[in-house]
């Protein structure tokens, strides 16, 4: 890797500033690595004109003494983020070829503040998976190998997979990810990286492709803590286009920095301690207790005690949602059409049943299974019964801490194709970052350590809502003590 | 109240049960309901679409401000029960027209509840009332337009209709006839259109109603009811209210069953027929939508609302009767909103109140419909009309000359006084000149004089006509009256 | 709670996804192995709560009436797979 491209945000930022080299040598070094980086799979779409021009832009606002927060950093956007004339695919067929003649809210402010796009980041179709494994154009494959020698291809996690394969190769500063249900957090534990899902509400939603309308939150993935605080600070705020929107100021995340957690308590959940888990994880996990009494904080044990029906609950309104959500994927006004066809119903059912791969259409029909006549009342309303009971359990427990520490995944990323056959299995790769999904409260991924293989475990924090910085400071104060200087070794 | 309407069928008499859902686009706003595009009528094919509207990857809906409060002031209009938390829910189904794959609507928890409108159903008879419940309002989304015949074997969509407001109003069966059906539809649009929520313009879609309609033997539970969609004009109403009734008794009688299906009325044939049967449409899965929260309404948003209303039609009506002006007339008077504000006006530039009633009714409306203008388009002012009744009041010209004059008025456009001044018209209660044209006419008829002495009383009338005419008009017909009297002995 | 294939086939028509037989018959067991591991939700106690119709407290803001959007025809229509004469064309749709 280019000395350049192992270079974090701030350091980019300063450097750039400061004159120690140019935003065209950044964007340069970035290119080649992307272009490099091919084996991974992690881009869907390259840009390397667009990151040039933006770094032309950046070298220009230097020299007249006028940089923006991002300017000359190189990022990768997820494909489920509209660019505005440039592929949008949602990891889909069905949107092949798609480009929207608008930019999500969130990617347009990355970009005015002088970000470069580096490309489009392969992702589980339509953001429903947790291993990479359903994009439509073929999985991403992560940088991290076992050191059995063994050469399987692992999973970089999912549904922001190329992202977090992305970052964690060198191949972006940063990148953006979305959250439904995990799949900001558990990529980054599963490629040793920083991830981070706001508070719901804080980042815009609009022109990013919805799934799941309820619980879809944009995030930052990069390789610190004040990386993802940087990235964060410039993609939240109040939009006026989203309903949904909070509208508060963004605070000085970044600025507001803190790894001394004196006075704060630590929520550790009984409920997270389950069966099947590697005992690495419990280990890293009472690890990372430690450390963050080394850092201040007084460890308190808690109760979520609804922490076992929270999956179950998400695939059923997760779901739900985007049986209603995807509805407008039918061929009339973009994307796939099915030709040759008789009638208007057959169109939708053809260009339907040919652009959605098979995850896809299980959660459609779950989904709309759970709405449908006679059983909406016993599974859907039952199941936001139960997300009030769980968000009530948060709230509950934050009366007794300040944040809550769990691992992010029940396992260390596993080898592509391991878990295809049993959706349910996948599923539960979200166990412990679900909850905090459907609560709404913000969560972060932080590396802890590697696992006997050699393969990145992360720790995760949940914090009150709109507490971003309590978030935020915790997972400074594991980072600091972590000592997780880990890289991927370059087999590609 | 059931009315004494009756279907005679081969079995016996039976029963009509009428309910409306009533479309009314929320015409007052020039943006749609969760979108900022434009709702204006007749645009070229999607030009007022905006990509929430087209259901773009990554579309939010945010709701208009003043949808909201049209909804409000209308439910208030309609004295209905106005819920300060109500939800939107997504309603899912498939077509062309429709393009996120679901309309934001309304189902559990409605913005209006029950509420209730008074029908007259003889203009003449004020026993003729009948309360007609509203069951609630909501507020949703209208669909695109389809267009079938620009092409041999393509249809085309046109989204500018896509996410219009629409409030939907639907009544209580408690219709029972094709007449009470109609003036149901009739007094429901007058009271949108005085508060102005809606134009009420069915022949342009801004309002539109789906009749449901069943029939029993008296006394019986309700029948199975068919649903007549998009009907568009008062007439076809309740044409479809007898059709639909009359299909149905035969059905029965001749031992079938009705099905509860959608059904379009053909204007051209007079008939309903089934909509060909889109299997599973009717299960929506309704939930609520997750893109937008629950609708809260503050007391000072309800106050502004109600502060906002107009005086109402039957409002209105009971204060012109209050002034005096017939039961008839006042009904006739407020109709619509348009004359009701024009008569007001008549009134505050001084007008009295009974003779305005009765010049308007007679005269003017007269002349609208002879010319076929509406009275927006009449060049009369309200002021204008007041000035001519003035003239007449205060004796300055007669009844006959006033007619004469109101004719110029519509031609030239001119003030009544200055007609009147210009063209000498004014009439004359001198009873010298009047006294000299009695004598010459009596003199003239002696023979007719004598008739009349004799006992035949109707040739005053004759008298009268030879007086005025010899006055070309312009004698005070009172003092004629008089003077003839006193002459004629 | 189990589904058959038929009741799979009707929740296909409802979501417009054309399913081949085999395609069907596969999908049974799969909605079957999912609704059964949901169902654990029916031991949860819930009475008198009320289901999360906000996920983070928030009132819900409304937009003045202007007109702001719309009238960018060619944009609606750039990624239309058949656009003629300023309409989306479908299939005939009769009715």
């Amino acid at each position: 890797m280019s000395e350049l491209t192992s270079k974090t945000i701030a350091e980019l930022r300063d450097g750039i500033g400061g004159g120690d080299f140019s935003a065209r040598e950044v964007a340069e070094a970035y290119n080649a690595a992307v272009a490099a980086g091919r084996p991974l799979n992690a881009y869907t779409v390259e840009t390397p004109d667009l990151a040039l021009a933006a770094a032309d832009a950046a070298d220009e606002a230097r020299a007249a003494g006028a940089l923006k927060p991002l300017s000359g950093v190189p990022l990768g956007i997820k494909d489920l983020f509209a660019t505005e004339g440039v592929d949008t695919t949602a990891g889909s067929n069905i949107l092949k070829g798609f480009k929207p003649p608008y930019e999500s809210t969130v990617s347009g402010k990355l970009k005015a503040a002088g970000a470069g796009m580096l490309g489009k980041l392969n992702m589980d179709e339509f953001a429903m998976g947790s291993s990479n494994e359903t994009s439509a154009y073929g999985p991403v494959i992560s940088p991290w190998k076992r050191s059995d020698g063994g050469n399987a291809a692992l999973t970089p996690g999912g549904s922001s997979g190329g992202s977090a394969a992305a970052v964690a190769a060198g191949l972006a500063a940063g990148v953006t990810g979305t959250d439904t249900g995990g799949s900001i957090r558990q990529p980054a534990a599963f490629t040793g990286i920083c991830g981070i899902k706001p508070t719901y509400g804080r980042c815009s939603r609009w022109g990013i492709v919805a799934f799941a309308s309820s619980l879809d939150q944009a995030g930052p993935m990069a390789r610190t803590v004040r990386d993802c605080a940087i990235l964060l600070e410039v993609m939240a705020g109040f939009d006026p286009k989203d309903a949904t929107s909070l509208d508060v100021p963004v605070p000085r995340w970044e600025a507001g920095l803190s790894s001394g957690l004196k006075g704060k308590r630590v929520g550790i959940p009984t409920e997270y301690r389950i069966d099947g888990v590697p005992a690495e994880i419990d280990a890293l996990w009472e690890q990372g207790v430690e450390w963050l009494r080394d850092a201040g904080a007084e460890p308190v044990k808690i109760s979520l005690p609804h922490t076992a029906h929270a999956l179950p609950t998400y695939y059923i309104i997760a779901p739900a949602e985007a049986s209603s959500n995807l509805a407008r994927y039918d061929g009339v006004r973009y994307g796939l059409r099915k030709e040759g066809v008789k009638s208007l119903d057959d169109m939708y059912a053809a260009t339907r049943a040919a652009g959605f791969g098979a995850e896809v259409k299980r959660r459609i029909m779950i989904g709309t299974y759970v709405l449908s006549a006679g059983f909406y009342e016993a599974y859907f309303t039952k199941a936001q019964k139960v997300r009030t009971l769980i968000k009530r359990d948060f709230a509950e427990a934050f009366k007794e801490c300040d944040i809550i520490l769990t691992p992010t995944a029940p396992s260390a990323a596993f080898g592509l194709g391991e878990k295809m056959s049993d959706p349910l299995a996948m599923y539960l790769n979200d166990v412990f970052a679900v909850p905090a999904s459907l609560a709404g409260l913000p969560a972060m991924s932080v590396p802890g350590g590697l696992d006997g293989q050699g393969v990145p475990l992360g720790l995760h924090l949940i914090g009150r809502e709109l507490d971003e910085q309590g978030v935020l400071n915790a997972a400074l104060a594991i980072e600091e003590r972590a000592g997780f200087t880990a890289r991927p070794e370059k087999w590609w | 109240m059931v009315s004494d309407y009756r279907i005679k069928g081969e079995t016996g008499e039976w029963e009509v049960v009428v309910g409306l859902e009533v479309h009314a686009q929320i015409t007052a706003t020039a943006s749609k309901l969760f979108s900022g595009a434009s709702t204006t009528f007749g645009a070229e094919p999607n030009t007022q679409v905006s990509l929430v509207d087209a259901a773009m990857p990554g579309m939010l809906p945010v709701p208009n401000k003043e949808c909201i409060r049209q909804a409000v002031r209308t439910g208030m209009a309609l004295d209905a029960v106005i819920n300060r938390w109500s939800r939107f829910d997504r309603k899912n189904y498939f077509y062309a027209d429709l393009p996120q794959g679901y309309q934001i609507s309304q189902l559990y928890h409605p913005l209006v509840g029950a509420g209730e409108v008074e029908i007259l159903l003889d203009d003449k008879d004020e026993n003729s009332v009948k309360q007609i419940g509203i069951e609630r309002i909501h507020v949703e989304q209208d669909a695109g337009k389809l267009m079938h015949d620009q092409h041999p074997t393509m249809s085309y969509v046109d989204l500018n209709r896509s996410g219009v407001a629409l409030m939907e109003i639907v009544s209580r069966p408690d219709m029972n006839s094709p007449a009470e059906a109609g003036a149901y539809l009739r007094k429901l649009r007058a009271i949108l259109r005085y508060v102005g929520s809606c134009d009420g313009n069915m022949e342009e879609g801004s309002m539109r109603a789906d009749v449901n309609v069943s029939v029993r033997k008296p006394g019986e539970d309700f029948g199975t009811r068919t649903e007549t969609k998009n009907v568009n004009s008062v007439r076809f109403v309740m044409a479809v209210v007898e059709h639909e009734a009359k299909r149905q008794v035969e059905v029965l009688e001749s031992g079938g069953s009705i099905v509860q299906e959608t059904r379009l009325y053909d204007p051209d044939k007079g008939v309903t027929r089934s909509l060909r049967s889109k299997e599973d449409a009717h299960d929506y899965r309704y939930f609520p939508d997750p893109d937008l929260l629950p609708l809260e309404l503050t007391e000072d948003f309800l106050a502004e609302c109600k502060a906002s209303l107009p005086e109402l039609p039957d409002a209105k009506r009971k204060r012109f009767e209050g002034l005096g002006i017939t039961p008839y007339n006042a009904s006739v008077l407020t109709v619509e909103v348009e004359t009701a504000r024009w008569f007001d006006a008549l009134l505050d530039a001084g007008a009295e109140p009974k003779q305005a009633a009765n010049w308007v009714v007679a005269e003017l409306f007269g002349a609208l419909n002879r010319r076929g203008d509406t009275i927006s388009d009449t060049p009369i002012s309200p002021e204008e009309a007041a000035e001519l009744l003035k003239l007449v009041a205060d004796g300055t010209i007669s009844g006959t000359i006033a007619k004469q004059v109101f004719e110029i008025m519509l031609e030239t456009g001119e003030a009544p006084s200055r007609i009147v001044e210009e063209r000498g018209l004014k009439q004359t209660s001198d009873t010298g000149a009047i006294d000299a044209a009695v004598d010459a006419v009596l003199a003239a008829n002696a023979d007719k004089v004598a008739e009349y002495k004799g006992g035949k009383q109707a040739l005053f009338g004759f008298f009268v006509g030879q007086v005025m005419k010899a006055m070309q008009g312009k004698a005070n017909p009172g003092v004629v009256n008089e003077r003839l009297r006193a002459k004629l002995g | 709670m189990s589904v058959n294939a038929e009741q799979v086939r009707h929740v296909a028509k409802l979501a417009r996804i054309a399913m081949s037989d085999a395609e069907v018959e596969a999908m049974v067991p799969e909605f079957n192995n999912i609704l059964g591991w949901v169902e654990q939700l029916a031991e949860v106690d819930t009475d008198g709560v009320e289901p999360l119709t906000a996920v983070i407290a928030n009132d819900l803001r409304l937009r003045d009436d202007v007109v702001n959007d719309g009238d960018c025809r060619d944009a609606v229509l750039k990624n239309a797979p058949d656009a003629q004469h300023g309409f989306f064309a479908v299939p005939k749709v009769i009715e």
